[in-house]
């Protein structure tokens, strides 16, 4: 626990991302415990052990522990922003009597999973009691999950290939998957021998930046091809050795939310198609709603899958019968697509459309249509581009419609948390309907550090009651917000649920009778 | 009988003697507690402090100011107001201010902290029936490290800077975290700069017989290698600007006690954080309090409606009130109750 506390301390005492993989890459080196390092990879990349203690119960055991009364605590929380950080300042000051390694702690955190809640309690005050403050915040942190510190992925990948002398792709290729320290071993993992890796990973994702003026101005029209951009869950759908895996570009497996699948069969080619996963019925794609009813359930019924039918809209091909095709040229990847999915046709399957287009004019008036076909604007391929690891400029480009935009009235503030610790950051939005306003959205992001302050400020000396960490304010501010699309909900008040909402502009200049009316908004609906 | 101070829109003001303490808007006469920019504005008649922070006042508010001196704990009069200073511990010449009137005793505590940092004098609880305390770091998350502790770190994060042959760039604020700093530096790492601003109120604070470390003032030049290993204490305001330019390979840190929180840390970009503070920390606060032995509390600067509630809890009667003071770590460490 002290080498990692340290590397966690040192990597957060750097904004630098060249330091950083350097300090990663010199921990690879030395340590010499492989399950210590696989735990660090899985915990940089967001891999969380399940948790076994209840945070609640952590909250209670803390603030008892500290003497002070459990709503101080989560005012300090709400202040703090992170639990694990609360819990390591507000507990009485200890000193570091025990020396457990990353792995040791780990394990018996999950040997807590059938324990009694007094065993539980006994060794979580035993562990508070005997670590120093540093220590306390990295036990915390794997005893509540989540290890976000300011340290990309890729900058995990980096160092390992730098430490192994590895391509940094084969590396990003090995750490795809649902891999756990529990069951793998480093050799395993990193064996980078042709046919022995595990047969459901996936590739990668390839993903695009969205195109600006220049990009588009710049395109030699015959060296690109464009299809629609949709809106479902990007996917890949493999099938090896005859049997059939389906990822979410999260790196969740989710054959079983999508049985419908299982049954895919292109005349017993083995393949890996990047995709988008749909709700398609009558020739036409559902709206993003749809899929919720997937991702949320643990059984999918037949009545589910009757009610939302799925589709996968296969946008290219990464692997054919064994061999990873991905340095091909798209042309040559998508002629292959074209073979094994069209012969067959598969009902399950959808050739994404490519757009016809001579220039950027008609390009133009494709991406004006998006919305008409339930797309959100175009993906734009270049036609001798390989299929790349991770976000990369050049033969790729996403080129999205413009969002919604409504006007709306700032009616609940919340503290953030993190780096937005301490200010308020998450907004509740309403608009008018008749003389009342009604809440619709909850937007968080697209506010600069220097107006999220001001904001802070006019909460603080505006707030009209307080409900736990949220404050009503006074009716003043008006905020143009963007989103993606509008959808039917019984889940919310308003009746409608937006997609995606952002904050797109402080609107000073409107009063609030100027924002719009709820009706405004479900005029939008289709 | 009505209260002896009471809470207006130009600040704490006592009506019995007709002073402010601390006022934000422009009076005929100001007590000083101390003599950051938040506290001491200028615009005022006249102006009672410590003796101690008069020469600091007056560089700072112009030599023209009508000041008046008080040692600490002597007493002046004014309408049968009994009116003293008494040492806060929070930069130098900084004091709370007592009133007592018909038996009545009222402190007002400005910004105090409890440990004794060899330069703002010990603080000193002040019996009293009210209390005006301040809470900026008023929430059980904050417990300060033993000041040595961090001094050590501060050095140790010097000399690893100087072995990589990078120069040290510590933001403190001028008038009291950075004389705080410069005389807890380990002076045989390497030399030492301090930003104009910081080394004139240097000066100030030597003539006045303080015992300020040595420090070199950066003068206005371009790139030179005579900073490599050396350590600069800078204003706040000068990190992160084209001044630092001139340094070559730098790392910057700054000292707070706001760096206590990650978050706070990360978005104020901070590579390196210390925890450090001239405001009292959470127990510091709780038993400068209870040592008052105050029945009546008003709880100003920070997380005020909070640590009002916990002191009703205790036992007090406590009260948030609101001042043109914010207790924020945005605008403290731009400003200086850091």
């Amino acid at each position: 626990m002290k080498i990692f506390t340290n590397l966690i301390s040192e990597l957060s005492q750097t904004n630098s991302n060249l330091k950083k993989t350097n300090l990663l890459s010199n921990y690879f080196l030395q340590e010499t415990n492989e399950l210590n390092k696989l735990w660090v990879i899985a915990l940089l990349i967001g891999k969380k052990p399940p948790r076994t203690v209840n945070t609640t119960l952590l909250r209670q055991w803390c603030a008892e522990e500290a003497d002070i009364p459990l709503w101080l605590f989560e005012q300090n929380y709400h202040i703090v922003g992170d639990l694990a950080e609360t819990i390591a300042l507000i507990l009485p000051i200890s000193v570091s009597n025990y020396d457990l390694s990353l792995h040791e702690c780990i394990a018996l955190i999950q040997s807590l999973k059938n324990k009694t809640e007094p065993e539980k309690k006994e060794f979580v005050l035993d562990i508070w009691r005997n670590l120093d403050d540093g220590q306390i915040w990295i036990f915390n942190k794997l005893i509540t999950g989540g290890f976000r510190i300011g340290v990309s992925k890729n900058i995990v990948i980096q160092s390992l290939a730098q430490a192994m002398n590895v391509e940094k792709n084969a590396i990003a290729h090995h750490l795809m998957g649902d891999w756990s320290p529990h069951k793998t071993t480093w050799s395993t993992l990193f064996n980078f021998d042709q046919g022995s890796a595990d047969i459901s990973k996936p590739y990668p994702f390839y993903l695009a930046h969205a195109i600006s003026e220049n990009d588009l101005q710049s395109l030699v029209a015959e060296e690109w091809t464009a299809e629609w951009k949709w809106d479902g869950i990007r996917g890949q759908l493999i099938r090896r050795n005859g049997e059939i895996f389906l990822w979410s570009r999260g790196e969740e497996l989710i054959t079983d939310k999508f049985p419908e699948f299982e049954q895919v069969d292109l005349d017993g080619h083995d393949f890996v198609i990047d995709g988008e996963i749909i709700g398609w019925k009558d020739d036409k794609p559902l709206d993003f709603q749809s899929l919720q009813t997937r991702i949320g359930r643990k059984n999918i019924t037949k009545k589910i899958q009757n009610d939302t039918p799925v589709k996968i809209i296969a946008y290219d091909l990464l692997e054919l019968d064994n061999n990873d095709i991905r340095k091909l040229p798209f042309e040559e990847r998508r002629s292959l697509l074209e073979k094994i999915v069209t012969v067959n046709n598969h009902s399950m399957i959808i050739l994404s459309p490519q757009l016809d287009f001579k220039d950027s004019q008609t390009l133009f008036e494709w991406r004006a249509k998006s919305r008409e076909v339930g797309a959100e604007g175009l993906m734009l391929k270049k036609k001798n581009g390989a299929y790349h690891t991770g976000r990369k400029s050049g033969e790729m480009w996403k080129w999205k419609v413009n969002p919604y935009t409504i006007d709306a009235v700032l009616i609940y503030a919340q503290r953030g948390h993190g780096r937005r610790a301490s200010l308020f950051s998450d907004f509740t939005f309403a608009l008018w309907e008749g003389d009342k306003l009604m809440p619709f959205a909850k937007a968080y992001s697209g506010l600069t550090d220097e107006e999220m302050k001001e904001i802070t400020n006019f909460v603080k000396n505006n707030t009209i009651q307080t409900f736990g960490p949220v404050s009503s304010v006074k009716i003043e501010l008006v905020f143009e917000l963007a989103f993606e699309g509008v959808a039917l909900s019984s889940r919310h008040k308003a009746g409608v649920a937006v997609r995606f909402p952002r904050i797109l502009r402080w609107r000073k200049d409107k009063n609030v009778e100027e924002a719009n009316q709820l009706d405004d908004l479900k005029r939008l609906l289709k | 009988m009505a209260d002896l101070l009471v809470f207006t829109d130009k600040g704490i003001y006592c009506p019995q003697a007709d002073v402010y303490i601390d006022p934000w808007k422009p009076v005929n006469k100001a007590l000083i507690t101390h003599a950051h920019s938040d506290h001491a504005r200028s615009g005022h008649k006249e102006y009672l402090a410590t003796l101690d922070s008069v020469p600091v006042l007056k560089h700072r508010l112009g030599s023209f100011i009508k000041i008046q001196g008080l040692a600490y704990g002597e007493n002046i009069t004014i309408n049968q107001v009994q009116i003293s200073f008494h040492p806060a511990g929070h930069i130098i010449g900084s004091a709370q201010i007592r009133l007592a009137y018909k038996g009545e005793i009222w402190v007002a505590s400005g910004d105090y902290k409890v440990e004794n940092d060899g330069l703002s004098g010990q603080f000193q609880p002040v019996k009293c029936h009210s209390l005006i305390t301040e809470s900026t770091f008023g929430l059980p998350s904050f417990k300060w490290k033993p000041q040595e502790q961090v001094y050590q770190e501060i050095n140790d994060w010097w000399q690893i800077n100087k072995d990589l042959g990078r120069t040290s760039i510590i933001s403190a604020y001028s008038l009291g975290k950075a004389q705080r700093i410069l005389n807890n530096l380990n002076t045989d790492i390497g030399p030492i700069y301090a930003h104009a601003a910081i080394e004139n109120t240097n000066e100030v604070l030597r003539n006045q017989g303080f015992n300020i470390q040595a420090s070199a003032k950066i003068e206005n030049s371009g790139k030179s290698d005579k900073y490599k290993g050396a350590m600069i204490v800078a204003p706040p305001s000068a990190i992160g600007s084209a001044w630092t330019k001139k340094f070559g390979d730098y790392e910057e840190a700054i000292v707070s006690g706001w760096m206590n929180v990650r978050g706070i840390k990360r978005r104020r970009n901070a590579e390196r954080g210390f925890v450090l503070s001239d405001h009292a920390d959470w127990p510091g606060l709780n038993s400068a309090i209870k040592e008052t032995g105050a029945q009546q509390i008003f709880v100003t600067h920070g997380y005020t409606e909070i640590f009002a509630q916990w002191l009703c809890e205790q036992g007090y009667d406590a009260k948030a009130v609101k001042t043109a003071f914010t207790g924020d770590e945005e605008v403290d460490l731009n400003t200086e109750t850091v």
